[in-house]
Formats: structure tokens, C-alpha cells, sequence
């Protein structure tokens, strides 16, 4: 940074008292600030471009022909930009002997995605509210328990699993991955609930309590309107976990409900043909899109997801 | 209905009245899913795999118990002590760096930069992308005709050899930097929450006494933020035992079994050759690793009676 970056650096500090004060260094920016903003800035660049190449070598390589990427190397731009491997990837590409693409894939997550998001987060949500509001004895021990599995890892319970969803006959089927998804979300989303409805003020309860309404009135009319910012943080959480879910799919369903990532990855390691670098790539960037989207549209409610959904207890 | 009339004649919640059934029914109602989830799914599911990690189940779960046989068979199995071996190097590397990278990154953003939202969006995006995903760029930016290697050779270095994925010594490092560049991003979250939560006079307190920044980081900061630390470590860790995904869409465990892991073992004998008796002992092996990850920290944070911040 040169020196007027450095001198703009102080005028917007000076300006913004504020976001002086809420951050962790006091005074004296005068010091240093050049070496010190190079080192800073130059770091921070250099590890930016490092989490960005693969992003960009996707998107590049899915915009070239297969002779081009033959020839040239990865981090080049296309010379020629063509659409096609994008078009194979989701209406052509194969698996085995299947040959519809991605698509199929795409629309089963997508059934998938939204079932599991909605029911999960209906649950948990009355869950937490249960357990913040109308603490039951014994509530607490099933609390605990819920909070100690979340740690578990999967592979201990599949088989369990397997079993049940086989003996109420929804086993591979897109009801029975539902309910797993229901299962292994409701640890992280009924913490994240509880603490947030143990959070609002109790008078707000107590009223609605003198008034006559009862646990689901409280629940519909005053706790879910109140608390929409944290349905929101539920539902971005529980889409991208479960649009990028791959262990439960190759479980818990039959290979025509196979989601998405299932898919993605029997197309792009499949042993047999050409391998084709560009559908693969045009699959990979497809795959990632919705959470990607969910990402860069939801922002600052992302990070506090996941930092409610990895901070836990 | 009956609950909620009952309730309202029960004036102060959570009083200690004697308890009856019908009190709360409606919440009691409203909790039977997260009941049968906590003690069919978690508590009942552990335990049956644990039973049943010591009977001789072949095709399908069956009675006969065998003692300790599937774990002896576990331990001089190749291919688990291999899947053991990696999980050791990839989880002591995965933790040292994704802590000391998150920990510079968030550091370095802390330094009121500006564009902080963008830097933050640019480390952070990675996570947002599944594992499958993760491992099929780095896969592609990995592969030794076309990838990294052949760019570097092309600039001139024509004997540099980066060749992570086909090379059975180095594989499990190959999968190593895939993870790196997915988890790092939250990794430096937290620990920029955790900064974020260092109160300011330490700073100016550490200024005045002329301490050099290193140092404060170095011997006030990093002791201040020991739970964020250990809560960090506890997520990173209980995701390494996990790791699974990446590895399918990386190598498939190949080259041979060089970059097999224990998930994958389970899944394998599980779903694959019909051996559920390894795959019962494998998972509850798995458990075990997760325990001592687990139990020193839940006694240290919530048994030791000190609060977390």
C-alpha cells in the first residue's frame, strides 16, 4: 500500500468514530502502518488468490473444448468459449449405462432438499421451544442425549437405521433420506432454537399465558413471528447441509433417488469412456451452485449459521 | 387440551409440585420426535452397534457372539491399519494448520483492513461447497497430465514432480490440501469471533507496557482464547474422524488402499462385502476415537465448573 492508501486509511478511520472504538487497537495508526499494511494486504492477497484459483480453474476448464484443454494448461483462459460441456453435464452425461445427465440428480435434491429443510426445522423448532418454555421433566435428558449424538459419528448409527426405515418400509426411499435428514439435523437446530427462544423476554410468554393461549397458540402466533431471523439461519444451514449431503444419499436411497453429489461423483469417477474434463467440471460447478447461491445471497447469515451450528453447547 | 387446562391452573412453571403425567401434555406431545430420535436413534442405535460389533453378523445382523473375534480380525487387517494411519497424519496436520492458518487469517483480518466482507466471503466460500465437490477440483487441479505439475513443467521446471494423487507415500496429503482450502474458511470465523471478543484494554494495556504485537498475541491473546480454542479443536477433530466424502471423490482410496480411512472401511464392509461384523466393530472403533476426543473436553468444559465465554 502506498502512502496515500495509508493517509486514506486514517481519513476513513477518522470519519467512522465508531468502528474505531469496537476495534481491538487503540491509537497511534500513524506508526508502521506502511510496512506494517504491506505485509497485511500482501498476505491476505496472496491467500485470497489461493482460495480462488480452483474456483477459477472450474468455471475455465467447463468453458473449454477437450482438445484445448489437451493442449494448454489449466490456468489459461478458453480461446474459445463453448457452452456445450455444460449442456452435456446436465441433460447427457452419463452414469453407467443411464444417460440423462445431471438433471435428474438436481430434481432429486431438490426433492429431497425441501421436505427435509421444512420438517426439520418444524421439529426442531417446537423442540426447542418445548424445551426453552415448557420444560417438562426428563426434558433435559433428552436433551442431552440429543446434543452427545451429535458427536457420534454417522457410521455408528447407518445400520440401525437401516433397519428401522426397513421395518416402517421406507428404506430407499426419498421419505426415508427425509427422515434421516430430520434425524442428524435436529442435534444443531434444536440447540440453535432453544437458546434463541430462552433468549426473548419470558413477560412476552407469561402474557400470552394470562390471555388463555395455549403451548401451539404461543408457539404459532408469538414465538414464530418473533424469531424469523433464526428460521432463516435454520433454513440456510439445513439446505446447504443437505444439498451437499453424500454419505445418507448413497445409504439410505436407490440409485434413481440418488441426490445430486451422489450423482456428481458417479459421473465425473465413473471408469468407463473418455474422461471428459469439461462436463466434469461444467457437473462440478453445477453441483456446488445452490449452496454456493445460498452463500453469496445470505452473507453475514451464513457465518452466524455456522457459527451457531459449529459452537456447540 | 387437557395439558394446557391442566397448566393453567399450575401457576408458576417449573415449580416443584409433584409431577404428573398429563402436566405439559401438549409439550411432551410436541417433543415424542425428538424423544424417539434421542433414545431409538442415538442412544439405542449406538448401543446395538456396539452389541453387535462382537457377534460374527455376516450378510445379516444375527446373535452369535464371538467375543472380541471382528476386533483381532480389525487390528491385523491391512487395509484398517492403513485407514488408521492416515486418519493419524491427516488429523494431526489438518489440525495444526487449519489452526495456525485460521488463526493468522483471522489475525490479519483483524487488523481493521478494509474489504474485510470480501476477504471474508472469499475464505469462507469453500465451506459452503460440499466435500464431493472439494475433492473433484482439487482431483482436477491435481491431475499430473494436466494440472499443477504439467503447468510448472511447461514454465520451464521440467523435473518438478507434484504428483499427490498417484503417488501412494504422499496421497493422504494430496486429500490433506483439499481440506485445507474447504475448512480454513471457518476455522478463521471463529477465531475472528474469538478475537472480536478480546476486550480492547488488553490491547492498550499491552501498548502501553510496549509489548511488541507478536508477543501479546503470542502470550495474552492466545491463553485469553483458550475455550474458543478448544471449542475449534473439538469441531475440527470430530469432522476429521467423519472424513469420508472427500476422500470418495478424491481417490476413491486409491492409489490401492493408500488413502483409505476408517469411515470408508465402515461403509465398505457394511454396504459392499456384506461384513457387518467389521463394519460394526470399525464404527464402534470410530466411536471410541471420538470419545477420547470428546470426554476430556465435555469433563474440562462443562464438568470442572468453569464457565465457557
Amino acid at each position: 500500500m502506498s502512502d496515500r492508501g495509508h493517509l486514506k486509511k486514517t481519513a476513513h478511520l477518522a470519519e467512522v468514530p465508531a468502528s474505531w472504538e469496537s476495534g481491538p487497537r487503540g491509537a497511534r495508526p500513524r506508526r508502521l502502518l506502511s510496512t506494517r499494511t504491506i505485509v497485511v494486504y500482501g498476505t491476505l492477497f496472496v491467500a485470497a488468490a489461493y482460495y480462488l484459483l480452483p474456483l477459477y480453474v472450474m468455471i475455465v476448464t467447463s468453458l473449454k473444448g477437450m482438445p484445448e484443454i489437451r493442449l494448454g494448461n489449466i490456468f489459461s483462459p478458453p480461446l474459445e468459449i463453448t457452452f456445450e460441456p455444460w449442456v452435456k453435464a446436465w441433460s447427457s452425461a452419463c452414469t453407467g449405462l443411464n444417460c440423462d445427465g445431471l438433471s435428474r440428480g438436481f430434481w432429486n435434491s431438490v426433492m429431497i432438499t425441501v421436505p427435509s429443510t421444512a420438517i426439520s426445522i418444524a421439529i426442531a423448532s417446537i423442540n426447542g421451544y418445548a424445551l426453552s418454555n415448557w420444560r417438562f421433566k426428563g426434558a433435559d435428558i433428552f436433551f442431552t442425549i440429543l446434543i452427545v449424538g451429535a458427536f457420534i459419528p454417522y457410521q455408528v448409527m447407518l445400520y440401525p437405521i437401516v433397519i428401522v426405515l426397513r421395518e416402517i418400509g421406507l428404506y430407499g426411499s426419498l421419505s426415508g433420506l427425509v427422515i434421516v435428514h430430520t434425524i442428524f439435523g435436529m442435534p444443531i437446530l434444536t440447540l440453535l432454537f432453544r437458546n434463541y427462544f430462552a433468549g426473548l423476554p419470558e413477560e412476552l410468554f407469561k402474557a400470552a399465558r394470562v390471555d388463555g393461549a395455549g403451548f401451539w397458540g404461543i408457539y404459532l402466533k408469538i414465538m414464530v413471528p418473533m424469531s424469523l431471523p433464526i428460521f432463516v439461519v435454520a433454513m440456510i444451514l439445513q439446505v446447504t447441509g443437505i444439498w451437499n449431503d453424500f454419505l445418507f444419499g448413497v445409504v439410505f436411497t436407490r440409485p434413481e433417488y440418488y441426490p445430486m453429489t451422489v450423482q456428481l461423483n458417479n459421473i465425473v469417477n465413473s471408469v468407463q469412456g473418455v474422461k471428459e474434463y469439461n462436463v466434469n467440471m461444467a457437473a462440478t460447478i453445477l453441483t456446488g451452485a445452490v449452496p454456493l447461491l445460498v452463500y453469496f445471497v445470505s452473507g453475514r447469515l451464513f457465518v452466524r449459521g455456522i457459527a451457531a451450528g459449529a459452537v456447540k453447547g | 387440551m387437557t395439558g394446557q387446562a391442566t397448566d393453567r391452573t399450575t401457576v408458576p412453571r417449573r415449580s416443584g409440585r409433584p409431577n404428573r403425567l398429563t402436566r405439559n401434555l401438549s409439550a411432551k406431545i410436541a417433543s415424542i420426535p425428538m424423544m424417539l430420535t434421542a433414545v431409538v436413534i442415538f442412544l439405542g442405535g449406538t448401543l446395538w452397534t456396539v452389541l453387535y460389533s462382537f457377534t460374527s453378523s455376516k450378510l445379516l445382523p444375527r446373535l452369535r457372539f464371538v467375543g472380541l473375534d471382528q476386533y483381532e480380525r480389525l487390528w491385523a487387517a491391512p487395509r484398517w491399519l492403513v485407514s488408521i494411519e492416515n486418519l493419524a497424519i491427516y488429523g494431526i496436520f489438518s489440525l495444526i494448520f487449519s489452526m495456525v492458518i485460521g488463526f493468522v487469517l483471522a489475525a490479519l483480518m483483524d487488523q481493521k483492513i478494509r474489504f474485510e466482507n470480501t476477504f471474508r466471503t472469499v475464505f469462507l466460500y469453500p465451506f459452503a461447497l460440499s466435500f464431493i465437490v472439494t475433492g473433484l477440483v482439487w482431483q482436477w487441479l491435481l491431475n499430473p497430465e494436466h494440472g499443477i505439475q504439467s503447468v510448472v513443467r511447461a514454465m520451464g521446471w521440467a523435473g518438478f514432480s507434484f504428483d499427490p494423487l498417484y503417488d501412494s507415500g504422499i496421497v493422504i496429503y494430496g486429500i490433506l490440501i483439499a481440506a485445507l482450502w474447504q475448512g480454513t474458511g471457518l476455522v478463521m470465523c471463529l477465531m475472528l469471533a474469538g478475537l472480536r471478543g478480546i476486550d480492547e484494554d488488553i490491547w492498550k494495556a499491552a501498548r502501553v507496557d510496549g509489548i511488541p504485537m507478536w508477543k501479546t498475541y503470542l502470550f495474552v491473546v492466545i491463553p485469553m482464547m483458550r475455550p474458543v480454542f478448544v471449542t475449534t479443536l473439538v469441531i475440527i477433530a470430530s469432522g476429521i474422524v467423519r472424513v469420508y466424502d472427500l476422500v470418495v471423490a478424491q481417490t476413491s482410496g486409491g492409489p490401492g488402499i493408500a488413502s483409505e480411512v476408517p469411515a470408508k472401511y465402515v461403509y465398505d464392509y457394511m454396504f459392499q462385502a456384506q461384513n457387518l461384523g467389521q463394519g460394526f466393530a470399525a464404527s464402534t472403533m470410530m466411536l471410541i476415537t471420538v470419545a477420547i476426543i470428546i470426554v476430556p473436553w465435555a469433563y474440562l468444559e462443562f464438568g470442572g465448573g468453569r464457565k465457557r465465554v
